[in-house]
């Protein structure tokens, strides 16, 4: 990464402030990028999530106050998110926002641009800054096959940017990270959560969303997803489906792109046959790499290794020489 | 109970999406309706048939596009699936609009709606296939200063109030507000009704209102390129991956996967 060229002032969201997912810490990577880089929270960080922000050259943490009612499960809510990103930007008199690519923070990114007047730009695969200073956004559009260039024109800058966008580099030095508390009021109108439970994560395996490695098995598993399971285990890999899948029952997240939109090192798609729908989620991978007993499956013509076969017979075949190439290295 | 449901026009994802200068390029022969919006157009029929007979015979369902006069596509679409009326506000200067100018349109449009009897639910899908921002429902909400409800996978209208249960990368949630709201419904909601044959032949001969930047006094630096706050600098078609390499199983596949892996230093 090349060194800043605009004293910017960059804000990384960083919610929940309980970790620092390996989504944010690329977020945190492209801003040092752009200038200095900077967090805001909706709750006490962590001591592991401090150090790490430390490591990552961040030296001031903003943790929105808010008032007692938005305090509990409705701080989740986009537009409370949004707010406390447009007071930060307000406070600190920054830049750029950056957030990671999930449902609530896209929705949380655009609202603080409509309360800033600033350009948003959603899903971005890198961020950069332009010849005259501007920032600009590189995205991967129409299911991967065409890359485009979007000029932010305003002076802020608001930027959800997609998982695996960057390799995640500490900075050079570890600095000190100091927590700021600023007060934050939300005006806008706002539902009720009626119940919220946070979704369970498997401490074994990357998320989806963030993993570097994915598996995904569809209508072609007969619904057993333990050669899948066991390919992505050996690779230390994300588990995924198709959408037939799920809607069979058989597992609970698809790759798609109304699903998880996934944008890994290595897509390892078992039984998928590829309908447009599927490659809309993962056609920006790295690499692609198919297991299908039907030669005709469109999945292929997309892929850059592909095996013809029964993926109960190859999948376990090949975690088995993986596990073992693990072993001797 | 009156309910606006907004649909879009978009280029076919089974066909040869393209740009040219920067823009999409929207052939009329290749563009249809956004498939998430026969989501939100079933789940705001359903709302409307659940309801005891006399609310149900004064209720409207309106389809609301954004598009140039190809969109009519999008809102037959809409008239075949059983809405009452079809909208489209076409104005050269909304071309090239960003999330708030497309936004500032539709408010506008809403708006306008409004000053014929109130609107109790504004209708999306939970994206559209072209830009896949999933961001135009919750800044509608905010500009009609409405509670946003969004990518519902189960929708409840009872005692004039909506409540959603959904199921984001985060968390699974149930919200609730009082009408009026804003819904957006995910593509795990419901399955979208086929249009019967009556409908179908009716729809084509439906009318379709159209409103411009004009009839709904929009300011014209505030929509379209003018009042965008990001351009589209380059649009390049990615290039063509190499042949695939491609392995018949004889008994090694998986070894030879393993191989290619290691190789390519994928492991």
């Amino acid at each position: 990464m090349s060194e800043p060229t605009h004293n910017r002032t960059v804000l990384v969201l960083l919610d929940p402030a309980t970790e620092v997912r390996s989504s944010v810490l690329e977020l945190l990577t492209i801003g040092r990028s752009l200038g200095r880089v900077e967090a805001v929270t909706l709750e006490a960080p962590s001591v592991e999530a401090l150090a790490q922000l430390g490591a990552y050259g961040v030296e001031t943490v903003h943790q929105a106050e808010l008032p007692a009612e938005l305090r509990g499960d409705a701080r989740h809510l986009s537009a409370v998110v949004a707010e406390v990103l447009a007071a930060a930007v307000r406070l600190t008199d920054a830049d750029v926002v950056l957030a990671p690519s999930t449902f609530a923070a896209k929705e949380a990114a655009a609202l603080a641009g409509r309360a800033l007047g600033a350009g948003v730009v959603i899903d971005a695969a890198g961020v950069t800054s332009g010849t005259d200073g501007r920032v600009v956004a590189t995205k991967r559009v129409f299911a991967g096959s065409w890359d485009t260039a979007c000029e932010v024109t305003t002076d802020v800058a608001v930027l959800t940017v997609r998982a695996n966008a960057v390799v995640a580099q500490p900075a050079e030095a570890a600095v000190a990270t100091e927590v700021e508390g600023f007060a934050v009021t939300v005006d806008a109108p706002l539902p009720a959560v009626a119940a919220r439970t946070a979704t369970a994560r498997d401490a074994d395996r990357p998320t989806l969303e963030e993993a570097a490695i994915v598996v995904a098995g569809g209508r072609g598993t007969g619904g057993d997803f333990g050669p899948v399971t066991e390919l992505a285990d050996a690779l230390g890999a994300a588990v995924g489906a198709s959408r037939d899948a799920v809607f069979e029952g058989w597992f609970d997240r698809y790759v798609g792109q109304t699903g998880v939109t996934v944008a890994p090192r290595l897509y390892i798609g078992a039984g998928i046959s590829g309908a447009p729908h599927h490659r809309g989620g993962m056609q920006a991978s790295q690499v692609v790499v198919a297991v299908n007993n039907d030669p005709e499956a469109p999945i292929f013509e997309i892929c850059d290794f592909a095996v013809v076969g029964d993926l109960s017979d190859v999948l376990p075949q090949a975690a088995e020489v993986i596990r073992a190439h693990k072993q001797q290295a | 109970m009156r309910i606006v449901v907004l649909v879009k026009y978009v280029p076919d994802i089974n066909a040869e999406r393209k740009f040219a200068d920067c823009r999409v390029v929207r052939d009329p022969s290749e563009g249809t309706l956004n498939e998430l919006d026969e989501n939100a157009l079933e789940a705001a029929l359903r709302i409307v048939e659940a309801l005891p007979d006399d609310e149900r015979e004064t209720s409207e369902v309106v389809a609301l596009t954004v598009a140039p006069p190809a969109g009519d596509v999008a809102l037959r679409k809409a008239y075949q699936m059983g809405v009452d009326r079809g909208v489209r506000v076409s104005d050269e200067a909304l071309a090239d609009s960003d999330y708030f100018g497309t936004t500032t349109a539709l408010a506008a449009a809403v708006r306008r709606l409004e000053t014929e009897g109130p609107v109790d639910l504004v209708v999306t899908g939970m994206a559209a296939l072209d830009g896949l921002g999933s961001v135009v429902p919750a800044l509608l909400a905010a500009d009609l200063g409405r509670p946003s409800l969004t990518f519902a996978k189960t929708v409840t209208v009872a005692d004039g109030a909506l409540t959603i249960t959904r199921e984001t990368d985060e968390a699974a949630e149930t919200l609730t507000a009082p009408l009026p709201a804003l819904l957006s419904v995910a593509d795990t909601a419901n399955t979208p009704r086929f249009p019967n044959f009556k409908l179908i032949m009716a729809a084509r001969s439906k009318t379709i209102e159209e409103w411009s930047a004009a009839d709904l006094g929009l300011d014209a630096a505030t929509v379209g390129a003018a009042g965008a706050r990001t351009a589209t600098t380059q649009a390049a078609p990615r290039p063509e991956k190499p042949e695939v390499e491609l392995v018949q199983d004889k008994g090694s596949g998986g070894r030879e996967l393993a191989e290619y892996l290691i190789r390519n230093e994928l492991v």
